[in-house]
């Protein structure tokens, strides 16, 4: 069907969602009560704002994952190819995994990868 | 002989020649929207009530046994409960962000079924870069989750989105990686391509030791991008109730429940097709007396049975391991995945140019 599957795709999963979430709203008869709607915490009232800040952790990976993502975007194509041209990709690639393995290296050391 | 593709190629001549090639074309896409819907329904349904009596059977009960025959209108039956549950809004939420994730969810796992090889000659887009779409689509729903987290002003769903989040970018890696190790040994990015190189065998056969360490490594890092159990921590229900999708309920939940059972059926059914052959079936080099009496057994038949044995596997995790904590987690990750799976790349790309596979 080439590409406008992409677009048949999309606006069947909008007709579905969108069918299922309409549906229930025609079938449900809603008492509204402010109890309803509060935040659930188990049972306790919540205390504070939610959005607060959170582990610096969270941050860190995300960074190092956007490296390592990038590299992998770059091996997309060099493993189509590799096959025909040999040990020169081999090489040129072992020489640009290294540089990489040597940032996670400095990364791992710094204490970055470590979970506090 | 009687197939999914020449069913498909009887419908489009039907519709070729009875209506005009517009109406005959929007008409076309309409049977195909209305065919993935019903395939995600019927997913949703079959792959729930599957896993309620896998669990059921590994802890030796009998598991849901009362709606229909032998329990079979379970999932059915808890549809139609949901559908009639009240989807609440929490006050102070981010109302459009709210409503909005559950879409973002849907469309990035129904995107996902359009490069996937059903049986021989069905697949809706067979794109040259497959493989990278399937990649590049997946990491779409983490948006989704991120924003349902974030948007529901609720501290569970906070901590579930986060570490979601960070769970799902770390696994991505290995998963690429180990795709990335047969795209090596196949040299195309093209699920079709990919598919006709192992019409002599599976590449978890024939790529030796290093294609199984990739098939190990990508079922561990799809079980973790799935949010499954020993990874479920974004929603470990006892820390976190659910996780990002506590705040939602009805029919919004269902979609986000939905979601996540076609991403394992996708994942598993990627993993089938890179490893174990997608719908080709069992060959072994040039027994051609074999191969033929394997050929007898329909393409589709061959890809769901690898497909949900892939799945029953998955399920099998949930009840042989116990739960991760996050810095185990990130440390299987990134102390022992990614740097095994970088050198299993390696070692594919040296077989891979002395052509050492079969």
């Amino acid at each position: 069907m080439g590409a406008a599957s992409m677009i048949v795709l999309i606006i069947s999963a909008i007709v579905f969602a969108a069918g299922g979430i309409i549906t229930s709203k025609i079938l449900v008869m809603g008492i509204k009560n402010p109890v309803k709607s509060q935040p659930y915490e188990c049972g306790v009232e919540t205390i504070g704002n939610t959005w607060v800040q959170f582990n610096v952790g969270y941050y860190l990976f995300a960074l190092i994952f956007l490296i390592f993502d990038v590299e992998i975007v770059f091996l997309y194509p060099w493993a189509v190819v590799v096959k025909s041209i040999g040990w020169t990709a081999l090489l040129e690639i072992m020489i640009f995994l290294f540089i990489l393995f040597l940032g996670f290296l400095y990364a791992h050391k710094k204490g970055a990868l470590k979970w506090v | 002989m009687w197939s999914l593709s020449s069913i498909t190629d009887i419908v489009q001549t039907w519709l070729g020649s009875t209506f005009n090639p517009t109406i005959a074309l929007l008409l076309q896409f309409v049977m195909a929207g209305l065919l993935v819907i019903t395939l995600f329904a019927v997913l949703g349904l079959v792959l729930v009530f599957m896993e309620r009596k896998v669990s059921a059977y590994m802890q030796v009960r009998i598991g849901p046994n009362r709606v229909g025959p032998r329990g079979y209108l379970q999932t059915a039956a808890d549809t139609l409960k949901l559908l009639m549950k009240e989807g609440l809004v929490p006050a102070g939420a981010d109302k459009f962000l709210f409503n909005l994730a559950p879409y973002v969810v849907m469309i990035s796992a129904m995107l996902l079924m359009a490069p996937i090889a059903f049986a021989k000659d069905f697949q809706m887009w067979d794109l040259n870069i497959g493989v990278l779409y399937v990649s590049s689509v997946s990491s779409i729903a983490v948006i989704g989750i991120l924003m349902a987290g974030w948007s529901s002003n609720n501290k569970y769903s906070l901590l579930g989105a986060m570490r979601s989040g960070a769970q799902i970018v770390s696994y991505e890696l290995s998963a690429g990686l180990s795709i990335i190790s047969i795209v090596i040994l196949v040299g195309s990015l093209k699920i079709s391509d990919i598919i006709a190189s192992q019409q002599d065998g599976w590449w978890i056969f024939k790529g030796h030791i290093p294609a199984i360490i990739a098939f190990v490594i990508f079922l561990i890092a799809v079980t973790a991008e799935t949010n499954r159990a020993p990874f479920d921590l974004a929603e470990a229900e006892s820390e976190l109730t659910a996780g990002f999708h506590t705040e939602y309920s009805g029919m919004r939940f269902a979609l986000f429940f939905l979601a996540e059972y076609a991403n394992i059926f996708i994942v598993c059914a990627i993993g089938a097709t890179l490893f174990l052959g997608g719908w080709m079936p069992f060959h072994i080099g040039n027994l051609q007396a074999f191969n033929h009496i394997m050929d007898y057994i329909p393409s589709s038949i061959w890809f769901f049975g690898k497909t949900f044995f892939l799945i029953f596997v998955i399920m099998w995790f949930r009840w042989t391991f116990p739960r991760l904590r996050i810095d185990q987690l990130l440390n299987l990750e990134w102390k022992y995945l990614l740097p095994i799976s970088m050198f299993n790349v390696l070692l594919v790309t040296i077989m891979a140019i002395m052509k050492w596979h079969f």
